[in-house]
C-alpha cells in the first residue's frame, strides 16, 4: 500500500475545495429534485385543504401511511442498485404478516420472538430468490415473478378462508402501530431506523459499495475479484427481510389479515425507487431517494382528493411519474454525458 | 490447412466442379423436432392431458373443454405478439392494464350511444396506440422495456380505474355477449377457437417464415450485428410492441363480451400469466429463441393444469402455486441444460477450429 | 533507488500455440527496474500473446519467465496482480457509476472501526496518487465519460496503490489525442523515475523514441533485437518491422479500373474523423491505412450509415446515399465486412444459414415468405464459392474458426452482390492459409469491376493488396499514395503524422 504523499501542497489542497463542491453536489443530487416536488406537492396541497398537514391526524397520516412501502422501496432499491428486481415483496408481506397472525393466535410467544421470526421467515424467502438468481443465472424479473406467484399461492392456501382480525393480535402490538413518540408515529420511526441504517451501510461498507459496483458493471466486478454471488445473496435476503418487517408493520397498523394483504404492493415498491433515482439498470440511486419516492407516491395517493382529482386517477398519476422519472434520468444523463463529451474537444 | 491447395472460385463464375456439400442439418430431422424446448413442452402438455383424463373425473367433458377454451383466449391471443416481443430481449408488463383501458374504453363509448362495432374497432385501435407509446419510449429514447412498461402498467390501468371508478358497465346486448361464447351446433366447441387458431397460425408465419421474423431473432441475439446486416432495429421492435398493444385491446374487447363487464380492474395480473406462459413455453428472456408451437403448449399447458386442478377440487392457491413453480422451473432447467450443453461442447477443440481467439476471454485457458 | 542484479522481468524463449496455429514461437524481453521498454512489432507479431502471458492470461507452453530473479508462472491475472504486475490495456474496464476514487479503491477500501470505510483517507490517497502522477483528475468525479486516456490514469493510479513493480501497456495511446499522449509519457517517465520497470507497446515510432531507453523488435511472433533508442533509427527499426519483400506474397491481378462508384467528400464527425474525401473506382481496391484510433473504422461505419456523421456527402455512383441508412446503402450497392466479426459481422449463436442470409432476407421471400428451404439453398451456395469449412447448414456461426467465420461474413455480403465492398481489417485472427484465399478473392472481386475499400493495420497486406492507399492520422487525410508511391516508409511516416496534412514527406522522428 502506498501512504500519503508527503509533500503538503496536494494533500491540503482537496479540503479547501471540499465544502462547495459538497454543497454544489448536494444541491444538484437527483434526490433534491424528488424531495423539492414532495414539498411542493404537500405545499399546493395543504395551501387547498390546510387540514392535510396541519392537524393531529393530518399530520400523523403524513408520517404513517408511507412507513410501510418506505421499509419495502428501501429493500427494493438494494436489489435493483445490483442490476436485479425482486418482484416477490409483495407476496413476501402478506405471506410473513399471516405467519405473525398465526403465531399470535396459536402460540403465546412474546410479541418481540414473533416479529424476530417475521423478518427471518422473510429474510429465507429472500434468500430463495436470490439462490435461484445467483447461481442459476436467470433474471431477477423471472424467478421473482414465479415467487410472487408461489410464495402469494402457499400463503392462500395456508390461510384458507380464515381471517386474522385485531382482536387476535396483542394490544401492545396494535398499540404501537397507533402510537405516537414525540408526535412522530412510531411506525415511521422504525422505518426512519431501516432507511438509516441502511443507507449507512449501503454508503460506508464495502458490501454497500460492491452492490452499487456489480450493478454499475456485472463484468467489471468480476475482473475485480468482488464477491458478486455473495453480494447479491445479501441483496435479496435483505429485501425479504424488509418485505418481512412491512409485513409485521401491516399487523401493527390494521390488525386485519385478509387475503388481499399485498397485493400489487411489488410495482409500488418499484415505482418509489425508480421515481426516486434509482436507475432501473443499476449502480446509482440510493436508499434515501427510493424512500423519498415512496413519500411521494403515498402522499398523492392521499392528496388527489384535495386538488379536487378523484383518487380513482391515483394510479395513473403514478405511472405518468414512473415514465416522467425515467425520462428525465435518460436526459440528464445524455445531456451529462454530452457536455462532458463537448468539454474533453474543448481541451 | 486441407482445402487452402484449391484456388478459391469467385462468385460470379462459381465453376461447375464439384465441391463441398453441406447438409440442412447435422442431426436427422425426428432428433432435431425432438429436442426442442417445444418439443419438452408440448410433451409435458401431453403427459398432463394423458394424466388428467384418467385420473380427474370429468377432465374429457366438453364442458371442461369449452371453459378451458374461454379461459386461456386472452393469455393465448397476448402470449402470441408478446412472443415477438420477447425474441427482440424486451418485455411488455402493460398488457393486462391495455385490456383493463380498452375494456373500459369500449363499455364508456358504447354507454356514450356509439354503434358497439365501432367502439370495438377504436378501442382496438386504442390498444394499438397504448403499445405505439410503449415501442416509441423503448425505441426512440432508447429506454429500458422493464422501466417503461411497469410505468404504463400503472398508467394505463390508472386511466382505466379513472375512467370509470368502482362502477361497471354491464348492460350488453345478448347478440353480442353470445357471440364469443357461442358454440359449434349442439356441441360444446366454443366457436371461437377458429379465431384463436387463425392468430396463431398469422402469428407463427409471421415469427417463423417471414423477414420480419428473421429480423426479430437476429436482434434477440445480437443487436449490433443485425443493424450492420441491415436490420431496422428500432421499427422491428416498434411494430412489435404495437402489435402486442393491438392484440391486447382485441383480447379487451374479448374480456369485456365474455364477462358482460366492462371494468377498470379487469384482467389484474394477466400479464404474468402471459409472461409465465410464453416463458413456459421455451421461449428465452435474453431473446433470441422461442417458436410459437411451444408458446401454445406452455398456454395450454397452464390453462390445462389449472382445469384439471380445479376438477380435482384444489384450490386456485394451488394453481397459483403450480405456475409459479412451473415458470421457476423451465428458466432454471434452460440455464441449467445451457451449462451442460456448453460444457460437453467445450471439450473437442479440433485443430482447425483452435485458432486463437479474436477477442480475449477473461479468465483464459 | 535500488536496482538490482536480476532484471524485473525476464521472458526468455516464450512459446505459445492455438492449436495448430503458432501465436508465439520465440518470446523474449528483459524488463529493468527505473526503464522504460519498448516493444514493437507489426500485428501478429507476436505481443498480445507476449503479454498476456505476462499479464496471467494465457499460460506459456514453453520458455521461461522469470520476476525479480524468481522463475514464475501465473495461472490466472489475480496472481500477475498479486505479485507486482500491473496490465493497462488499451480500453480500462471501470464502473461507469462509481467515482474515481472508488473505482481505484473497491474491494479494498481503507476501512476504520466496524469496517467503516474511511472515505478521507481513501480520497487522500486518490489525490496524493494523482499528484504523484502529475495529473489533474478529479478524484470525486464519476467514472462514466471519462476519456480513454484519463480512464487509463486510474488504471495506472490502481497499479500504483497495488505497488506495481512491472507496468505494461498494451498501445495505450492508440486511442489517444496529442495532449493526452504527452499526458501518458509524462507521468511514464514518473514511474520509471519511482523505480517502475515498465514496458511501453506502441506502433507510433515518434513516441516510442521521445519516450523509452531500450526497444525490442518482434516479428512473426520472434524475438528480432533488442537495442538502447540511441543506438538506432527509425529507418532501421522500420527495416527490421517489415523484414521482407511485401509485393511477392500479395499478388493483385491487374484489372481495368473504370468509373467511380463511391465518392466521399468532406466527411465530419467532431471526435472522430474531419473532412476525409475519398473515392472508389470500378475494378479498383483502395487501402485505408492508419494506426489504430486514427478514425478509419469510423469513417467506414459512417459511409454504410451504421454510424453518424454531422457533415459531409456520401454518393455511389452518383446519387446520394443518406445518413444513417444502412439498408438504402445497401440497396445502393454498399456492403461492407466490419472489423469486428463477433459483435458486428455474426450472429454468433444463430446457424450459418442464417447468417448468410441475413442481408438478403427480404429478397428472398417470395409472397412474403420465407421458408429455411430456400434459405439454405441460396447459403449453401455461397458456403461451397467460399469453402467454408462446416458439416451442416445449422452449425451455430459463432463454433466455426475466425477464418471460416470471416468467410460467413463475406458470403453474407457477397450475396448481396454488392457494387462496392468496404472490408474492415479482412485477415485479423484468421490463419495464414486463410489470409491468401481471402487476398486471392478480393483481388479476383476486384478483377471482376466491384470496387474495394480496404482497412488494414497490416502494413505488407495494404501494400501488396491495393491499387492505392488513403492513409488517414488523428482522422484526418494526411496522404494519398499512389500503389508505387506506397512504401512501408511512407505509409509510416503518413500515419505517424502529426498535425497537419502532409503528403508523402519523409520526415524523421528521433
Amino acid at each position: 500500500m502506498t501512504t500519503l504523499a508527503p509533500e503538503p501542497a496536494p494533500a491540503t489542497k482537496p479540503p479547501a475545495a471540499r465544502p462547495q463542491s459538497r454543497l454544489a453536489s448536494l444541491l444538484k443530487a437527483r434526490e433534491t429534485g424528488i424531495l423539492l416536488a414532495l414539498v411542493a406537492f404537500l405545499a399546493v396541497t395543504t395551501a387547498i385543504n390546510p387540514r392535510f398537514v396541519f392537524s393531529t391526524d393530518g399530520f400523523r397520516d403524513l408520517f404513517l401511511t408511507p412507513s410501510i412501502l418506505v421499509v419495502l422501496a428501501v429493500g427494493q432499491a438494494m436489489v435493483i442498485i445490483t442490476r436485479n428486481v425482486d418482484l416477490s415483496v409483495g407476496s413476501i408481506l402478506g405471506l410473513t404478516a399471516y405467519l405473525a397472525g398465526r403465531l399470535f393466535l396459536d402460540t403465546g410467544l412474546p410479541i418481540l420472538v414473533v416479529v424476530l421470526l417475521a423478518v427471518l421467515a422473510g429474510a429465507v424467502l429472500g434468500l430463495v430468490n436470490g439462490m435461484l438468481v445467483a447461481f442459476a443465472r436467470v433474471p431477477a424479473l423471472v424467478i421473482t415473478l414465479g415467487t410472487l406467484y408461489v410464495y402469494r399461492g402457499i400463503y392462500l392456501q395456508w390461510a384458507g378462508s380464515d381471517r386474522i382480525n385485531a382482536s387476535d393480535i396483542p394490544d401492545g402490538l396494535l398499540s404501537f402501530g397507533t402510537s405516537s413518540l414525540l408526535g412522530i408515529p412510531q411506525l415511521a420511526i422504525v422505518s426512519f431506523v431501516v432507511l438509516a441504517v441502511a443507507a449507512y451501510w449501503m454508503r460506508t461498507s464495502r458490501g454497500g459499495r460492491e452492490l452499487y459496483a456489480i450493478g454499475s458493471d456485472p463484468a467489471a466486478a468480476t475482473l475485480y475479484g468482488l464477491k458478486d454471488k455473495q453480494r447479491i445473496l445479501t441483496a435479496f435476503a435483505a429485501s425479504g427481510a424488509l418485505a418481512g418487517l412491512a409485513g409485521i408493520l401491516y399487523v401493527a397498523r390494521y390488525g386485519t389479515i385478509s387475503s388481499g394483504v399485498g397485493f400489487g404492493i411489488e410495482l409500488e415498491a418499484v415505482g418509489a425507487a425508480v421515481i426516486g433515482g434509482v436507475a432501473i439498470f443499476g449502480g446509482s440511486g440510493t436508499v434515501v431517494g427510493a424512500a423519498i419516492g415512496a413519500y411521494l407516491l403515498t402522499s398523492i395517493d392521499r392528496g388527489l382528493p384535495i386538488l379536487g382529482i378523484p383518487d380513482f386517477w391515483q394510479r395513473a398519476v403514478v405511472g405518468l411519474l414512473i415514465l416522467g422519472a425515467i425520462v428525465l434520468d435518460k436526459v440528464l444523463a445524455e445531456r451529462q454525458h454530452k457536455k462532458l463529451l463537448a468539454e474533453r474537444h474543448r481541451s | 490447412m486441407s482445402a487452402t491447395s484449391t484456388p478459391p472460385r469467385t462468385p460470379e463464375k462459381g465453376s461447375a466442379t464439384t465441391t463441398r456439400t453441406y447438409a440442412d442439418s447435422a442431426r436427422p430431422l425426428p432428433l432435431r423436432l425432438l429436442l426442442t424446448r417445444d418439443a419438452a413442452v408440448l410433451g409435458l402438455l401431453v403427459a398432463v392431458v394423458s394424466y388428467s383424463v384418467v385420473a380427474i373425473p370429468n377432465f374429457d367433458s366438453q364442458l371442461t373443454i369449452y371453459f378451458l377454451v374461454l379461459d386461456i383466449a386472452p393469455i393465448l391471443l397476448i402470449a402470441l405478439p408478446m412472443t415477438l416481443v420477447i425474441v427482440t430481449g424486451e418485455i411488455d408488463l402493460s398488457v393486462a392494464s391495455i385490456v383493463a383501458v380498452t375494456s373500459v374504453l369500449f363499455g364508456v363509448l358504447t354507454r356514450e350511444g356509439a354503434p358497439i362495432a365501432l367502439a370495438a374497432v377504436l378501442a382496438v385501435l386504442a390498444g394499438a396506440l397504448a403499445g405505439a407509446v410503449n415501442g416509441l419510449l423503448v425505441t426512440k429514447l432508447g429506454l429500458p422495456s422493464l422501466a417503461v412498461t411497469i410505468g404504463t402498467l400503472a398508467l394505463y390501468r390508472g386511466v382505466a380505474v379513472g375512467l370509470l371508478g368502482t362502477t361497471a358497465i354491464t348492460d350488453w346486448p345478448d347478440t353480442w355477449t353470445d357471440a364469443v361464447t357461442a358454440t359449434f351446433g349442439e356441441s360444446q366447441i366454443p366457436v371461437i377457437v377458429v379465431p384463436l387458431a387463425v392468430a396463431a397460425a398469422l402469428f407463427g408465419l409471421l415469427l417463423h417464415l417471414t423477414s420480419f421474423g428473421r429480423g426479430l431473432f437476429a436482434i434477440g441475439l445480437s443487436s449490433e450485428s443485425a443493424r450492420f446486416s441491415g436490420v431496422d432495429v428500432e421499427r422491428t421492435k416498434l411494430v412489435a410492441f404495437v402489435l402486442t398493444g393491438l392484440v391486447s385491446g382485441i383480447a379487451g374487447v374479448y374480456f369485456t363480451l365474455r364477462y358482460g363487464s366492462s371494468r377498470g380492474d379487469n384482467a389484474t395480473g394477466l400479464e404474468l400469466q402471459v409472461i409465465a406462459a410464453v416463458l413456459l413455453g421455451g421461449v428465452s428472456i435474453f431473446g433470441g429463441r422461442g417458436a410459437i408451437p411451444g408458446v401454445l403448449g406452455g398456454v395450454l399447458l397452464i390453462g390445462v393444469i389449472g382445469s384439471a386442478l380445479r376438477l380435482d377440487g384444489q384450490s386456485a392457491n394451488v394453481i397459483q402455486i403450480v405456475t409459479g413453480v412451473l415458470l421457476i422451473a423451465s428458466v432454471v432447467s434452460a440455464a441449467l441444460l445451457g451449462w451442460v450443453s456448453r460444457r460437453v461442447r467445450r471439450r473437442p477443440p479440433t485443430a482447425a477450429e483452435a485458432a486463437p481467439p479474436a477477442v480475449p476471454t477473461a479468465g483464459g485457458m | 533507488m535500488p536496482s538490482p542484479a536480476a532484471p524485473a522481468l525476464r521472458l526468455s524463449d516464450v512459446s505459445k500455440s492455438f492449436g495448430s496455429v503458432v501465436a508465439l514461437r520465440s518470446g523474449s524481453l528483459s524488463l529493468d527496474a527505473g526503464s522504460i521498454h519498448a516493444l514493437v512489432g507489426e500485428n501478429g507479431a507476436g505481443k498480445s500473446t507476449l503479454v498476456k502471458i505476462i499479464a496471467g492470461l494465457y499460460r506459456r507452453d514453453g520458455g521461461t519467465v522469470e520476476f525479480q530473479g524468481q522463475t514464475v508462472d501465473f495461472r490466472s491475472t489475480a496472481e500477475a496482480k498479486a505479485a507486482g504486475i500491473a496490465v493497462i490495456y488499451q480500453e480500462p474496464t471501470l464502473f461507469p457509476d462509481l467515482s474515481v476514487t472508488e473505482n481505484i479503491f473497491m474491494g479494498r477500501q481503507p476501512t476504520s472501526r466496524w469496517g467503516r470505510i474511511d472515505r478521507r483517507a481513501m480520497r487522500a490517497e486518490a489525490a496524493a496518487l494523482f499528484a504523484r502522477l502529475g495529473v489533474d483528475v478529479d478524484p470525486d468525479r464519476p467514472a462514466d465519460g471519462l476519456s480513454i486516456a484519463d480512464q487509463q490514469i486510474i488504471e495506472i493510479a490502481k497499479a500504483l496503490s497495488l505497488d506495481a513493480r512491472v507496468l505494461v501497456m498494451d498501445e495505450p495511446t492508440a486511442a489517444l489525442s496529442g495532449n493526452e499522449v504527452e499526458r501518458l509519457m509524462t507521468v511514464a517517465r514518473t514511474l520509471r523515475d519511482n523505480g517502475c520497470a515498465v514496458l511501453f507497446i506502441s506502433h507510433r515510432f515518434d513516441e516510442v523514441f521521445a519516450l523509452c531507453d531500450t526497444i525490442t523488435v518482434m516479428r512473426d511472433g520472434s524475438y528480432v533485437s533488442t537495442d538502447a533508442i540511441t543506438d538506432v533509427t527509425v529507418e532501421e527499426i522500420v527495416r527490421r518491422l517489415v523484414g521482407r519483400e511485401v509485393t511477392e506474397l500479395y499478388p493483385k491481378q491487374d484489372a481495368e479500373i473504370g468509373e467511380v462508384l463511391l465518392e466521399v467528400e468532406g466527411l465530419t464527425q467532431p471526435g472522430l474523423f474531419t473532412d476525409v474525401d475519398l473515392t472508389v473506382r470500378a475494378g479498383e481496391i483502395v487501402g485505408l491505412a492508419g494506426l489504430v484510433g486514427a478514425g478509419r473504422s469510423e469513417v467506414a461505419q459512417a459511409i454504410f450509415g451504421v454510424d453518424e456523421y454531422a457533415a459531409g456527402e456520401v454518393r455511389m455512383a452518383g446519387q446520394r446515399v443518406p445518413r444513417r441508412d444502412p439498408v438504402r446503402a445497401m440497396d445502393l450497392g454498399l456492403a461492407l465486412v466490419p472489423e469486428d466479426r463477433r459483435r458486428h459481422g455474426l450472429v454468433l449463436d444463430a446457424p450459418i444459414a442464417r447468417n448468410i442470409t441475413l442481408a438478403t432476407r427480404g429478397r428472398l421471400s417470395r409472397g412474403g415468405l420465407l421458408t429455411s428451404r430456400r434459405e439454405n439453398a441460396t447459403a449453401k451456395d455461397w458456403a461451397a464459392r467460399l469453402e467454408v469449412k462446416a458439416a451442416a447448414m445449422d452449425t451455430l456461426a459463432g463454433t466455426l474458426s475466425g477464418g471460416n467465420q470471416q468467410k460467413v461474413v463475406l458470403a453474407k455480403w457477397l450475396s448481396t452482390a454488392p457494387k462496392v465492398l468496404i472490408i474492415d481489417e479482412p485477415t485479423r485472427g484468421i490463419d495464414v492459409g486463410t489470409k491468401a484465399e481471402v487476398h486471392r478473392l478480393l483481388s479476383s472481386l476486384a478483377g471482376e469491376g466491384m470496387g474495394i475499400l480496404m482497412i488494414s493495420s497490416e502494413l505488407p497486406e495494404v501494400l501488396g493488396v491495393a491499387d492505392r492507399v488513403v492513409v488517414l492520422c488523428e482522422g484526418r487525410k494526411t496522404a494519398e499514395l499512389s500503389r508505387a508511391e506506397a512504401t512501408p516508409e511512407s505509409v509510416m511516416t503518413a500515419a505517424t503524422a502529426a498535425a497537419g496534412p502532409t503528403t508523402h514527406g519523409q520526415e524523421k522522428v528521433s
